[in-house]
């Protein structure tokens, strides 16, 4: 007979599962929260201009460089991977429509806000993480100012304004460099690329890649203050705080990317204005 | 008797108790501070001190009990009149926490900038006047917080606390990591300050050499994971005088310094 009460010394698969399921619906509630915070903040109370544009300086400015370089690369590396296939299938003129129209609807939004993701959203993080741990943050409120208003209303401002900015560079410097590697080294004919260019891209899909990147700049500014006021305390904190901010912010951005997707394609066909090609 | 004694009482504490998660850090602790004290709270690091400095000003509420501002409940109150309650309040952090991206003088002038409508140039005057009081040279107004030493960055703490003329101030471990010249400097700083205005001054500290000096009331608390399940956490409420010659074990090993069986029993656990 038993003698006791059984212990469980290791939470077997479904204690493991019910345990993930409540710390993500506790994560997913404490995000709906701060954004809902976040909103009413923005919507009824006057930004601060200083902060505002110390942030924008900071997420925009401060980016361009790599993101014109990422941009580049991408457009120059799809340009290597494609002309080979295209060239077998003599389609190699084609090669600007593939190039570009991966760039602007897909790969320069979603690249782009990867890396400022890592840039700008692990900053964001560590460095409210560490006025949370240092007591900054009580610091603001203790000084009558409320740190949702001044902490987090200009971040996220900037990056829905800065992001969109960013990646139409990145998907400029995409262009560019795809088409300096297609005419330049590989001999594609410079007229036929640029007239595939623009029988195969509309305005449509460039709004559309710009749209999606002003949902991923919100995306990544909220994630990332959310995480660095949930920072623990110590070094170790920061670092996971600044981890997690990058990790749940791509999985945003992927997630975001997904829906807008379905959502743009449902779209498409409702807007015959916009679908006229460029030439 | 004291005219403090007599006084209407400023914050009062009663049966708060306060628990992050599972961790229970006050329990059914009650007491009243009076307008124009000076009191102490002194403790072993963990018995929850810093906890109930931030219950007095609203960064933090209470579990279960209340904290009464002027008779009144602080929780409860909207974000908005908790702002205006708080500017009542000076802090003087642990660490000082000054806002690292900030120079000196904007870190003083931030509250001034925040709730007042004052011109820049009076700002700066007030500035330059709260710097010399905690005795800080003008050239360090450009300074940024990451360029100073742990004494100046206490110092413009409390300027920085002192810039709205609050009635209460609260000094979180003013001493802590400072060589004894510069604690006795910040010392000098709390009874000047309490010297030049009405105020009332509450001090969180384990410095018995600050009690001694700055206050004329101290209530210890204690540890509750050491105490029994019905004693008070609440161990001593009296004058530093009393303090120093309790006859209470606890506190007299405290206010003394001395570890007594503390290291075998650690030893042991």
């Amino acid at each position: 007979m038993s003698s006791g009460p059984v212990v469980l010394e290791r939470p077997d698969l479904i204690q493991r599962l019910g345990q993930l399921t409540l710390a993500f619906v506790q994560d997913t509630g404490q995000l709906a929260l701060f954004t809902c915070e976040l909103l009413v903040w923005l919507l009824t109370h006057r930004w601060r201009r200083s902060v505002l544009v110390s942030a924008l300086y900071q997420i925009g400015y401060e980016s361009i460089p790599v993101v014109i370089t990422t941009g580049g690369f991408i457009g120059m590396v799809m340009a290597v991977q494609s002309y080979d296939q295209l060239r077998y299938m003599h389609l190699e003129t084609n090669l600007g429509a593939v190039i570009n129209i991966s760039l602007v609807k897909e790969l320069g939004p979603v690249l782009a806000a990867t890396m400022l993701a890592g840039r700008v959203g692990c900053a964001m993080a560590a460095e409210l993480g560490t006025m949370k741990i240092t007591e900054q943050i009580d610091a603001l409120r203790v000084l009558g100012a409320n740190p949702m208003h001044y902490l987090v209303v200009p971040r996220f401002v900037a990056s829905v304004v800065m992001v969109p900015i960013l990646t139409v560079l990145a998907d400029a410097a995409g262009v560019l460099g795809g088409w300096f590697f297609a005419t330049r080294v590989c001999g594609v004919d410079g007229h036929h690329y640029w007239t595939h260019t623009e029988e195969f891209i509309n305005w449509f899909d460039l709004i559309g890649g710009i749209v999606k990147a002003v949902f991923f700049g919100g995306a990544i500014s909220i994630v990332a203050c959310q995480r660095g006021f949930s920072c623990k305390a110590g070094a170790e904190g920061v670092g996971e705080a600044a981890t997690q901010a990058f990790v749940y912010g791509f999985v945003a951005i992927l997630v975001i990317d997904f829906f807008l997707g379905i959502l743009l394609n449902a779209l498409y066909p409702l807007t015959g204005l916009m679908t006229t090609t460029f030439n | 008797m004291s005219p403090e004694a007599e006084a209407p009482p400023i914050l009062e504490f009663h049966q708060v108790h306060r628990q992050f998660g599972h961790q229970q850090v006050l329990r059914d602790v009650s007491f009243t501070i009076r307008r124009g004290e000076s009191v102490a709270i002194i403790g072993e690091s963990g018995c929850g001190k810093s906890v109930t400095l931030k219950l007095m000003i609203g960064l933090l509420s209470p579990s279960t009990g209340s904290v009464l501002l002027d008779g009144e409940p602080i929780a409860g109150r909207s974000e908005q009149q908790l702002t205006r309650e708080r500017l009542r309040f000076g802090y003087v952090f642990q660490q000082a926490a000054l806002f690292d991206s900030l120079s000196v003088a904007d870190n003083v002038a931030f509250g001034l900038r925040q709730n007042t409508r004052l011109p820049e140039s009076e700002i700066a005057v007030i500035v330059q006047e709260r710097l010399r009081e905690v005795g800080l040279p003008g050239s360090v107004a450009t300074k940024k917080p990451a360029e100073l030493s742990g004494g100046m960055r206490k110092r413009v703490g409390l300027a920085r606390a002192l810039a709205l003329a609050p009635e209460i101030m609260l000094y979180d471990e003013p001493t802590t990591g400072l060589d004894p010249i510069m604690s006795d400097v910040i010392n000098e700083l709390i009874l000047q300050v309490r010297a030049r205005r009405p105020i009332t001054s509450i001090v969180v500290t384990h410095d018995m050499v600050t009690v001694g000096r700055t206050v004329d009331r101290v209530i210890m608390l204690y540890p509750i994971s050491r105490l029994g399940a019905d004693e008070p956490q609440i161990i001593f409420d009296g004058t530093p005088a009393e303090a120093f010659s309790a006859p209470d074990p606890r506190v007299y090993q405290f206010v003394h310094g001395q570890a007594g069986e503390r290291l075998l029993e650690m030893a042991t656990r």
